[in-house]
């Protein structure tokens, strides 16, 4: 059991830090210090924490779902969905609740998803390292049709904004959505099973007694959900959902029931970090946790890539 | 061109190009003409150049590059040439600040960032194809990710610097084809015609080449010195075009698979100069159509991203049937 304990006492460690550091000082100032820490840092730490463990959890899910690891919503067109239709919601219907722009958006994110699925099963397995490069040019090009709708609409600095994620707007009240992704992710503990059959591939889990469309069904409103949810308050996060499952899995094998927790821990804490550091290194301005995120989770996935190719059929 | 033979029966291609090209030359640069003419003229050429220059050479840098990798999906833009440009653009920025950079004589900055440019051109595509020549897709894989790298750290350095700094990275990596100096013009169309000679010289030696180093070597060819002179061209050829007007990740594809279409022969002298001509027609046509027809200055990038991500993906599901 050391290493969950290990997690969890970085996490902690991580919370604390998080909660101390910024421009106002916990120790002394003009603020009440329980109004800071309840209007703005705890918020802000629970966005973090919640944010990162869903992208973490969608990631399993749809690597699950299209039996390769080197997949994630970022890789996938979900984001780029998300935000289309959170613009076509914005363009629409300007004056939106937000419960009702994140439905649309997570709809979106749904088809968008439903488009790469649809891509997954005509690009052959023979090959792991095909089907991300087909995701990240699909995803290019939903960018692409993202930002010329963007420009046409002058909406360009809005659109800049959900690309990339970022917690430095994050007060009381403005994130309470993220809270979904605790639900979902207990859902997801609850099934876990399942989503271990659907990582088998069609045959075998039929054969086991999945039903496969089902799952898979479900994998799919999951992910867009928490991807919808995450690009709704505080905008896209890459690589989150790649990193954090395969580094869980190398390290603790693959059983996914005991995983899910350290891959939710996992996640919280690296974007945590991430948001931590984004605040530190330009101190007292901030730098996107989502532009952190990037560097480090493409340095692991080409280290991913190249480390060790006897794993990369996973 | 004329004397190039080509197979009998079929439409010669070459020349119809050519003439392609031109209707869109003439178009560009007559539309609408009225005013000071001379002036006018004067700012339709150069710009007119600068697209022929950077779409001829990437289209032909392209072709090159497929051959060496043996895969039509490639684009030197695809495997992080563009995102590498990006990368030094910003670190000179930072490092010389927003004022040195802009004060910089504009000369002497072409001429340097074209010189790192084609050496970081060389030891990327070097690296990827030493290691890479077993394992095409992660090589691919493994470039647009590096990609997705720099462009992190080039974002990291943007953030740190103050707003005007930040502006004129902005202004610096994104393609444009307005306001390119002459100067700088003369010095890139040299380059790129003397590469672009090189290239169809190397046309027959590339053929061979495409077969496989294997084959190629048990056919006589010093196969590692062809390699290496296409390389350096590709790398000369991008690093020019790129330096001129910023990155255009996917024209190369539009480009070389369309040539490879309607070629209708393997034989890089017909190839190299079709792709050529296809890139130019392609920008220039693209140019006037947005500047002049429709009136969005800024778009074309976009859309050439756009057709070209929707090329790509279908070219890897046709791949597979």
């Amino acid at each position: 059991m050391k290493g969950p304990v290990f997690t969890g006492l970085i996490l902690l460690v991580l919370v604390g830090l998080s909660l101390s550091i910024g421009v106002a000082s916990v120790t002394s100032g003009d603020l009440s210090v329980s109004l800071l820490m309840w209007v703005s840092r705890v918020p802000r730490t629970c966005a973090a924490l919640l944010a990162g463990a869903g992208l973490a959890l969608a990631g399993v899910v749809v690597q699950q779902a299209v039996q390769n690891r080197f997949v994630e919503p970022g890789l996938t067109g979900t984001s780029e969905a998300a935000m289309l239709g959170l613009l076509g919601i914005t363009l629409l219907a300007p004056g939106a609740a937000v419960g009702w722009k994140m439905t649309v958006a997570a709809c979106a994110a749904m088809v968008g998803t439903g488009g790469f699925l649809w891509l997954a099963r005509h690009v052959p397995r023979s090959d792991p390292m095909l089907l991300p490069l087909v995701g990240l040019i699909y995803a290019g090009i939903l960018g692409a049709a993202l930002m010329w709708v963007a420009w046409m609409t002058d909406l360009m600095q809005y659109v800049g904004i959900w690309r990339l994620g970022e917690f430095s707007g994050i007060v009381q009240g403005r994130y309470e959505l993220l809270w979904i992704i605790a639900g979902l992710g207990i859902l997801l503990y609850v099934l876990a099973d399942r989503f271990t059959l659907l990582g088998l591939g069609e045959d075998q889990a039929r054969s086991l007694g999945l039903d496969y469309g089902q799952t898979r069904t479900l994998g799919l409103v999951m992910v867009a959900a928490i991807t919808a949810v995450v690009v709704v308050t505080v905008g896209a996060f890459p690589f989150v959902g790649l990193v954090v499952p395969n580094i869980v899995s190398r390290w603790r094998g693959d059983n996914l029931r005991a995983n899910l927790p350290l891959i939710a821990a996992g996640g919280a804490g690296l974007v945590l970090a991430a948001d931590i550091l984004g605040r530190l290194i330009v101190f007292p301005y901030e730098i996107p946790a989502a532009t952190i995120f990037a560097v480090f989770g493409s340095a692991v996935f080409l280290w991913l890539l190249f480390a060790a190719p006897e794993r990369r059929r996973g | 061109m004329a004397e190039i033979a080509i197979p009998t029966r079929r439409l010669p291609v070459l020349p119809l190009l050519a003439g392609v090209l031109l209707v869109g030359v003439v178009l560009f640069l007559g539309w609408n003409l009225s005013g000071p003419v001379a002036y006018i003229l004067h700012l339709r050429v150069v710009k007119l150049a600068a697209l022929v220059l950077v779409g001829a050479a990437i289209g032909m840098a392209t072709v090159l590059f497929q051959t060496l990798t043996g895969s039509r999906l490639l684009t030197p833009g695809i495997v992080g040439f563009d995102a590498l440009f990006v990368f030094l653009q910003t670190l000179l920025v930072v490092a010389l600040g927003g004022l040195g950079y802009t004060t910089l004589p504009p000369m002497a900055k072409f001429l340097t960032e074209t010189g790192i440019l084609i050496a970081a051109a060389l030891m990327l595509f070097g690296l990827l194809l030493k290691n890479g020549a077993r394992d095409m897709t992660r090589m691919i894989l493994a470039g647009v990710i590096l990609g997705v790298l720099l462009r992190g750290l080039a974002e990291l350095g943007q953030r740190t610097l103050d707003p005007s700094a930040f502006a004129v990275v902005q202004q610096a990596v994104f393609a444009s084809f307005t306001s390119i100096p002459k100067d700088q013009l003369a010095i890139a169309a040299a380059v790129l015609a003397i590469a672009a000679g090189l290239a169809v010289r190397l046309a027959s030696r590339m053929d061979v080449a495409a077969l496989g180093e294997q084959t190629a070597r048990s056919l006589g060819l010093n196969y590692r010195r062809t390699a290496l002179q296409a390389l350096a061209l590709v790398a000369a050829m991008t690093a020019v075009s790129t330096a001129l007007v910023g990155p255009i990740t996917f024209l190369g594809l539009l480009a070389a698979s369309l040539a490879h279409q309607v070629a209708g022969t393997h034989r890089h002298a017909v190839v190299l100069p079709a792709a050529g001509l296809i890139g130019a027609a392609i920008l220039v046509y693209g140019q006037f159509v947005f500047e002049r027809l429709l009136a969005m200055q800024s778009s074309l990038a976009l859309l050439v991203e756009f057709a070209g991500g929707l090329l790509f993906l279908a070219l890897v599901l046709r791949r597979q049937r």
